[in-house]
Parts: structure tokens; sequence; C-alpha cells
């Protein structure tokens, strides 16, 4: 079975975004950007398919800047067998991923998709649901756990109230959570033999889809800063002071 | 037109999300139908016609519903998308997992997790762990929204109940199937609606110092408990409890982080809390930093003093 993972280079998870003073976006310029936390989940996940036996080939797709590229290498170096980028400067929202992604399903036909759960720049946590919609084929997000045996995934899920199986046959799509694995570092010499290997380069016209953003964005601005606090000595202390304020 | 609310919901009552989501689907302007998609769910539909401001409750009662998978639920919003001009959903795991899916079929590109309706066609959204706020405008036809709960209050109960019809269902082959749940069971407030938090971080060290040191303190306050993601990964408590960019949002009165460095995206589900307290024994940790009160030390040993402290 052939396992697709959609990845996108998102800023770095531990650098602090900062908005740009015109307010028409985040700084990303001199900004560490890396592989989305949660589509490295991905990869690992389907990594760990792979050395079980259960996969037989990891293909890597991006969409996104040039330079995002990037992250198909390093995709290659933790295991992934091929990648596809889809490159375009363009602001490209999910639902148009998603339809890159259709396309591209639509010609290699993987039995299992696996996505982050959300893209920890735009936060919209979007992508694998309207992709399974496009696609048809059932869809289990926040994946905590995956088991495959033949057609049949079977994931468990986290969910507001606590966990939940879902059984799902496959093609399906499946979209993670933290708590699914904890992904591998690279080994040297794997990072030296994926800056050689190829990387299928195409552009969203040659999918013939229309990637127009459906949203504009007017603005981008910074979140109102909370009052300065203060240091109180002792819990007595605590406890007066939040009287005082109302909130006990 | 009119404005169609998925409601979250356990058939037999409505989560509170659902109420805040209304909140923010009234400010759409237009007529508010709640579609209460379940299964023996007349219960959740009679909770949902007695809030305010709602015009009309759809029942969509089917076995196929009952664990609101996300195929056979959102071929059902699809399917009565026709007569609306939004459709709006809180962005709860459930709201986020099935809204998505719909909005795809119907063509349109879904806006997350709004905090401010500006106007019918014009939201804002916070993008980067809520590190900015994007105002943006939609410019679909159809508008399809989730709705973080944070932002808005909860609808109140109306005079007057809404009336309540059936609609009907034609159960379709999903693909997915229902297996098992466990869900956390707790006498204590639920996270997004308690009116305080305490929440623990690494530093508990256990999930039995988590219980020993937190469940006394919320159980005093009458507060739900929450978690850094540090403490769930950790095991010291269930995923369900974690707050922040990717866990729960929340907006009490007052947050107790206790134990908790502030992460980025740990502030990301707390920052709009009214009041926050940080115990913490590094006066630089960045949960101190935007605390509204810090009480610098073990908290061990101040935990049991401020147990003593509120009597
Ligand atoms: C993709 C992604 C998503 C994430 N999503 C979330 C999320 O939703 N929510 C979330 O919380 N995190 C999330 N994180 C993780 C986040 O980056 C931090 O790693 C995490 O929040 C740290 O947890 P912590 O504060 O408990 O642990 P630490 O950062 O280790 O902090 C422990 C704190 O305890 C203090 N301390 C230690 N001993 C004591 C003591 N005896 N008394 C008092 N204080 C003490 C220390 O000074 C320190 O400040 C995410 C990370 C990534 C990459
Ligand atoms: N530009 C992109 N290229 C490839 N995959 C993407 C892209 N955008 C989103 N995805 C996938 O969709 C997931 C969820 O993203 P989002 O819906 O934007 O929060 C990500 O973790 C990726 O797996």
């Amino acid at each position: 079975m052939k396992v697709l993972v959609p990845i996108k280079q998102v800023i770095d998870a531990n650098v602090r975004p900062r908005v740009k003073a015109d307010g028409t976006g985040v700084d990303l310029a001199n900004v560490k950007l890396s592989i989305n936390p949660f589509c490295e989940i991905a990869v690992e996940e389907a990594i760990r398919l792979k050395e079980k036996g259960k996969a037989s080939e990891i293909v890597v797709v991006s969409i996104g800047p040039a330079k995002a590229q990037e992250i198909i290498r390093s995709a290659y170096a933790l295991g992934a067998d091929r990648g596809l980028f889809v490159e375009t400067e363009e602001r490209v929202e999910p639902l148009a991923v998603a339809k890159v992604l259709q396309a591209i399903i639509a010609a290699e036909q993987p039995g299992l998709v696996i996505l982050g759960k959300q893209a920890i720049d735009d936060d919209s946590n979007q992508t694998g649901q309207m992709l399974a919609g496009l696609l048809g084929w059932p869809q289990a997000t926040f994946a905590s756990k995956l088991e495959v045996d033949g057609d049949r995934a079977t994931v468990t899920r986290e969910v507001d109230g606590g966990l939940e199986t879902l059984a799902l046959t496959l093609p399906a799509i499946v979209t993670t959570d933290l708590r699914l694995n904890n992904p591998r570092y690279p080994t040297l010499p794997n990072i030296m033999k994926a800056k050689k290997k190829a990387i299928d380069v195409k552009k969203p016209e040659d999918f013939g889809i229309d990637i127009t953003p459906r949203l504009k964005v007017l603005k981008v601005s910074e979140p109102p800063a909370r009052k300065p606090g203060i240091k109180v000595a002792s819990a007595e202390e605590l406890v007066k002071d939040l009287k005082a304020a109302g909130v006990l | 037109m009119t404005t169609l609310l998925l409601a979250d919901h356990d058939n037999a009552t409505l989560g509170s999300a659902t109420a805040r989501a209304l909140s923010a689907a009234r400010e759409l302007g237009a007529d508010v139908h709640v579609l209460i998609a379940g299964s023996n769910a007349k219960p959740a539909a009679e909770a949902a016609a007695k809030l305010e401001g709602v015009a009309k409750v759809l029942l969509a009662d089917d076995p196929s519903l009952d664990h609101q998978r996300a195929e056979p639920a959102a071929a059902l919003v699809v399917a009565l998308a026709k007569d609306y001009d939004a459709i709006v959903a809180p962005a709860t795991s459930s709201g986020k997992n099935i809204l998505p899916r719909a909005a795809a079929l119907l063509d349109v590109m879904q806006i997350s997790d709004i905090i401010k309706v500006v106007a019918p066609n014009t939201f804002e959204r916070p993008i980067y762990a809520g590190n900015a706020i994007e105002t943006v405008e939609s410019t679909d036809t159809k508008k399809v929204i989730t709705v973080r709960g944070a932002a808005f209050p909860a609808a109140k109960e109306g005079t007057a109940a809404a009336p309540i019809e059936t609609v009907a269902v034609t159960p379709a082959e999903s693909g997915s199937a229902f297996v098992s749940e466990s869900l956390s069971k707790s006498d204590r407030p639920e996270l997004t609606a308690a009116r305080i938090v305490v929440s623990g971080g690494r530093a508990l060290g256990s999930s039995e110092k988590f219980n020993e040191v937190l469940l006394p303190l919320a159980d005093k306050l009458h507060a739900a408990v929450g978690a850094s993601r540090a403490a769930v990964d950790a095991g010291y408590a269930p995923n369900d409890f974690q707050v922040g960019q990717t866990g729960k949002i929340v907006a009490p009165e007052l947050y107790i982080a206790i134990g908790l460095s502030g992460a980025i995206q740990h502030l990301a589900g707390m920052k709009d809390s009214k009041v926050i307290v940080a115990i913490n024994k590094d006066e630089d940790a960045p949960i101190v930093q935007i605390a509204d009160y810090s009480l610098i030390g073990d908290l061990f040993t101040i935990i049991p003093e401020l147990d003593k402290a509120l009597g």
C-alpha cells in the first residue's frame, strides 16, 4: 500500500511570530522555517507503517513557495521515498490545497493519506477533512493511535471528552494529533543522501486548478496586550488580592 | 436570509459551546436554525429550542448519526445547505471534524475559529497561536464558519421555546464505523465552561502528584482542571485536559497556572482569561510575564499554603 503524506513548511514552533508593522501579515524574512510539527508526526507514522510492512512506499507532497522544497528533503532524510513539490508564490488556502491533493491522489492512488491536524501558521484545521469530502473517503481526524490491517484502519482520536475509536475502510484520510508518535531525528548519512534525491516539481496550473484565494486578508494585527501584573509574597496575599479583584 | 447552526451535543444534552456559537451566529443578523444531528436526540433538540434567538430547531434523528461521524453529518449539512446563507458550528472537536468536510463539498473556504463578527462577510480570527489576529473577508456566496467559544458569551434561555421540525435522513454507506469511546468522567465543571481553571504542568512530576496537589484545590474552588502539553504527554493528565493552541481554548474569570512555563502554544489557549495567576519557581518564566499575580516559589510548598489560606 502506498501512503501519501501532505506536508507544509511553517514558521518554526520555537519562534515567536512578529506582526509586520504595515499590518499585511507576519514577518517571515530571516525567520527559521520548519516542517509543520503535525506533518512531521504524519511522516513518522508513515515510516512506522512501512517498517511494520504495512506500507510499501511513502510519497510526500508539498504546495508552497520555492524555498519550501527544503521540507521535502527533510522528509527524505527521515525516510520518505518520493517527493512531489507544487510550486507557487501565491497564498494557497486549505480548499485549494485539498483540490491539488485530490488531483495528485487521482494519479497516485494511495491507500492511505496522513495529514497533520493543523498547520501552526494559519491554524485552519481543515485540509484533511476537506480532502476527505472531495474524495468521498472516510476520515479519522486528531489521531493518537493508528493500526492498519488489510483494507481496514482502526484509529483512536483525541476528542473533547476523551478518546474515540473508529474503524475505517481504506482508502481513507487520517490527521495526526500530538500523541500519535514521537518523530525520530534524521541521521547524518540520511541527510547527505536526501540532498541528492530528485524532487518532482509541478505548478498548480499543471493540474488545471484555480487556487485563487476565497478569503481576502484585510489586515493582520497584534492581539491586545495584557496589562502588567504584580508579584505577591504569600498565598494569603494572593487570596486577598483575588477576593479584591472579585474572582474568588 | 437564514443561518444554520450545527449543534454540538451528546443526544441527551447540549454542549455549552453551542450556546456560545449561537451568539456569534446571531451577529450575522439573520434568523438562526439549529440543527441537531443525532440519534434519540430529542432532549438535545428541546434544550436548543429553549435558547433565546433560535427561530427553529431541525432534528435529524437516525442511528447513523449517533456518534456524529463526519461522513453522514457532513452529508446532512450539505443536503440542507441550499436554504442557508451561512453555516456555523462551534470549533469543538466535533465541529472541527464535520464542518470543513461539508465546506469542501459546497466548494466554500471555511473561516475557522472566528473571535469576532465584523460584518456578515468579515471576521476576525487568531493565527500563529494567537500571536496575530487576521481580519478576513469571505468572497464565497455561502459562508461556512466555526466559532471559538471562549470569544463569545453563551446565549441564555428565552421565554418561549422555538418549534422543532423533523428532517428526513437518508443513511448512506460512509466507510467509517464507531468502535468505542472512553470519555473522562468528572463532577467538576467542563474546562471550556468553567469560571475558574486550575492548570498543572511538567513540574507536577507524576499523575499521583498531579492529582494529589491539584484536585483538592480545584474542588475547593469549584474549578475545572487543565494541563500543559508536557503534563499530558507524560501521562500526568488525560488528553482532554490539554489547554493551548492545539488543545482547548479557555477564557475563565480566573486561570491558575501551576508549574507550567507558559510556552506560546500554551498561552494561545488561555491568555484571554480575565485574571491569570502564575505559581512558578522561575520568575523569568513566560507565564509570569503575562500573569496578573505571580507567586514565585516551590509549588509543593505554595499549594498547601494556598489550600489553607482559602479556608
Ligand atoms: C505543534 C505543537 C503544539 C503544541 N501545543 C501545545 C498546547 O496546545 N498546549 C500546551 O500546553 N503546549 C503545547 N505545546 C508544547 C509547548 O511548546 C511546551 O513544550 C509545553 O507547554 C511545556 O509544558 P510545561 O510548561 O508544563 O513544561 P515546562 O516548559 O518544562 O515548564 C515547567 C515549569 O515548571 C516550573 N517548575 C519546575 N519545578 C517547579 C516547582 N517545584 N514549583 C514551581 N514551579 C516549578 C519551571 O520553572 C517551568 O516554568 C505544543 C508544542 C508544539 C510543537
Ligand atoms: N500547502 C500545503 N502543502 C501540503 N500540505 C498541506 C498544505 N497546507 C496544509 N497541508 C496539510 O494539511 C494539514 C492541515 O493544515 P491546515 O488545514 O492548514 O491547518 C497540514 O498539517 C498538512 O498535512
